[in-house]
């Protein structure tokens, strides 16, 4: 199912009249989500994302802005009548009931033409389990079970009246960093084997790129950047979906651009064909520096870390905005403290310019803009 | 060495020290009067009056044969039995419709919550008289003019509103089960508030995910009552159930609220007694039957809770 959302925006009012004003939650959302894709709204907090991902489900109402699934305008249907499956950031099941009768029980609530026969109902309930593996522990309470096999309880829950749509509010952040990894393929899988248009939200960059088919940067309510993962870390619009997206994060210089070339303190670091002199800012991903006994960018070294196949080399530099420049390296580079300076060339399509006043993107070179519309 | 002993010995009678105000008013006023029961109640025939001239009593059991044997107690605890089989599930299941309606308010609902929580901080003895004005059958006064003039309770007079016949609710000659439903009326409306509270506090403190999960399945209202309200809702309904139990079998300032210290309609004394009832009208020259029937009310409270806890332990949720 083809999920559209068309100019979405939700206003909180302030909370008493005499002080505060009213919050923008989230800010002209237009999107068409793609049927039968994965979609991570990713975000720190406060920036929408959970709010745009209720007002999918219908939990809240948007304050202007239309919601469709298919040709289907669902802006004014209630949450029930949209057929979507929520799974909660802590799950909400029930606590007195059963795996089992907490996976059944959106089938008992069916009434009329709807209503199936109590044995379908029970087989539908152990396909459910058995898509997320839980098959053995349906007679278990959810104070039972661990937080993981709580996480697939909620997903069969939500998955076994067939939604149209999924919905995950933040699936993995009550579970441990080993478990979390685990769960984000199995998220992956089912929703691969179910083909189920599956829009989750989440503020960690790394689990939202690793599963997402397509990511939707937010900030403060307003969409920053779409796009597939590779290409949004790759090509940032602005400084912000830079800064958010990497581990380690970005490194980010104050800069200037003279005469086509690039200036980090006093050095030219990098030609920059085509953008027009002026102050920037520049983010430099930590894969694109390049030890070599002649580049232009010159640190001091304060340590560095060894990590097997690579190194990371902490160092400093006059124009950083951040204390330390984070660069990672082959091991065979053979870089050690007390070499005291290292020098780096720059790979160009690692390097983002901003600009200082906008800090949207300035491309340079053979860069340009990525489009979202061949997917 | 010697000195670190010393202190360990006063750090463990520290404790004992902070405690004993408390301690020493529970053993006076608590410890000693249940001791002091059982040995009565045990104590054949006993009374004050014979024990202070320096009477020997037997021990035996006269003292609760003689409490079973006698109508009156019988009465008693019929009238007790049956208030308590009335009220109970009637005020539990109002306060737990009440309460689930007060949460859905938003317009003045602190304002609305404080108007059913009044009934509580109000003396029961006033309330009871209110209430008897109410159902009075007929209240007479001198007119301006000397002459009489008569008026209905207001209940009688909503009933005659209705073309239906006046029922002599509380007033002398009054049937046995129109006493019981005024009782059973009031004592309902003297026990909501506390309940509402209990359960209000209850429905407030359940996950709104539950209902917003609830509602994304597309359960009804009656469902999500039953199905996640009611169980989530259990512990607390398990202790209003078993304290309104407790407070059943005590029941005895109601009674006297409408009826007067009679215990029944005017010339019918004692009809509609209560166990603690008994006890206070034994008290004066019979302590010793009024210790055994305390002794049996304490048992009976004792089992029925047993009874409570054992079930709800089998159907409440934790």
């Amino acid at each position: 199912m083809k999920v559209e959302l068309q100019n979405l925006t939700k206003i909180f009012p302030s909370r008493s009249k005499k002080q505060g004003e009213e919050v923008v939650a989230v800010n002209n959302f237009t999107f068409a989500i793609p049927d039968g894709k994965l979609v991570g709204l990713l975000g720190p907090s406060g920036c929408g994302k959970s709010t745009t991902l209720y007002m999918i489900s219908g939990l809240q109402k948007p304050s202007s802005g239309k919601i469709f699934f298919g040709d289907e305008d669902v802006t004014d249907l209630a949450p029930e009548s949209r057929g979507i499956g929520l799974v909660f950031q802590n799950y909400a099941l029930y606590p007195h009931m059963t795996v089992k009768q907490n996976i059944m029980f959106p089938l008992q609530n069916l009434k009329g033409e709807d209503r199936l026969p109590k044995e379908v109902m029970i087989e539908r309930a152990y396909e459910a389990a058995k898509l997320v593996q839980i098959d053995e522990l349906m007679d278990r309470k959810p104070s039972e079970l661990s937080g993981g096999q709580q996480q697939r309880v909620a997903i069969a829950r939500a998955l076994v009246k067939m939604p149209r749509v999924l919905l995950l509010d933040e699936p993995l952040s009550n579970l441990d960093a080993r478990l979390r990894l685990q769960t984000r393929e199995e998220i992956r899988r089912i929703q691969k084997e179910t083909g189920i248009t599956t829009v989750f939200v989440t503020h960690d960059q790394e689990e939202a790129m690793s599963i997402s088919d397509i990511i939707v940067v937010m900030k403060l309510g307003v969409v920053q950047q779409i796009g597939k993962p590779q290409e949004v870390y790759d090509d940032p619009k602005n400084l912000f979906v830079a800064k958010f997206l990497g581990t380690p994060p970005i490194n980010v210089f104050e800069g200037k651009v003279s005469g086509g070339k690039l200036y980090l303190g006093e050095d030219a670091v990098l030609d920059v064909p085509g953008v027009s002199d002026r102050a920037v800012y520049v983010g430099i991903r930590p894969e694109a520096f390049i030890p070599m006994s002649d580049g232009p960018l010159q640190c001091e070294i304060s340590n560095v870390e060894v990590m097997g196949r690579d190194v990371s080399v902490v160092s400093k530099h006059v124009a950083s905005i951040n204390p330390f420049v984070r660069s990672i390296v082959d091991a065979d580079n053979k870089i050690s403290v007390s070499d005291e300076f290292v020098r780096f060339y720059l790979k160009p399509h690692k390097v983002f310019l901003f600009d200082k006043e906008t800090e949207q993107r300035l491309y340079f070179g053979n860069q340009k803009p990525a489009s979202i519309e061949e997917m | 060495m010697a000195e670190v002993l010393k202190k360990i010995k006063f750090e463990k009678w520290k404790g004992w020290l902070y405690l004993s105000p408390a301690i020493i008013l529970l053993l006076i006023f608590t410890v000693w009067p249940i001791f002091n029961t059982i040995r009565m109640a045990f104590l054949e025939d006993f009374n004050t009056l014979q024990a202070s001239r320096g009477a020997v009593f037997e021990i035996g059991f006269k003292n609760f044969e003689k409490v079973i044997g006698y109508k009156d107690f019988l009465t008693c605890l019929g009238n007790t039995m049956i208030l308590c089989v009335l009220t109970v599930p009637l005020s539990t299941i109002l306060a737990l419709v009440i309460a689930v309606c007060l949460n859905s308010i938003k317009f003045l609902s602190r304002f609305i919550q404080t108007i059913f929580f009044l009934p509580y901080v109000t003396n029961s003895i006033a309330i009871g008289m209110v209430f008897a004005a109410m159902f009075n059958i007929v209240g007479s006064f001198l007119g301006t003019d000397n002459q009489i003039v008569q008026t209905w309770g207001i209940v009688n007079e909503v009933l005659r509103a209705f073309g239906m016949e006046p029922i002599n609710w509380i007033n002398s000659g009054s049937d046995y089960w129109a006493n019981i439903w005024v009782m059973v009326i009031y004592i309902v409306w003297n026990a909501l508030p506390f309940k509402i509270l209990i359960l209000l506090g209850g429905l407030q403190s359940v996950n709104k995910q539950y209902y917003e999960a609830a509602k994304i399945d597309g359960t009804s209202r009656i469902r999500t009552f039953t199905r996640i309200t009611v169980p989530l809702l259990s512990p607390m309904i398990a202790y209003v159930v078993i304290t309104g139990f407790i407070g059943g079998f005590k029941e005895y300032s109601s009674i006297v609220g409408i009826f007067g210290d009679g215990m029944g309609p005017a010339g019918e004394k004692g009809k509609l007694n209560t166990m603690v009832g008994y006890i206070y009208d034994s008290l004066s020259l019979h302590q010793g039957r009024a210790s055994a029937a305390a002794l049996i009310l304490f048992g009976i409270i004792f089992i029925v809770t047993m009874i409570n806890l054992y079930v709800s332990k089998k159907k409440t949720h934790y």
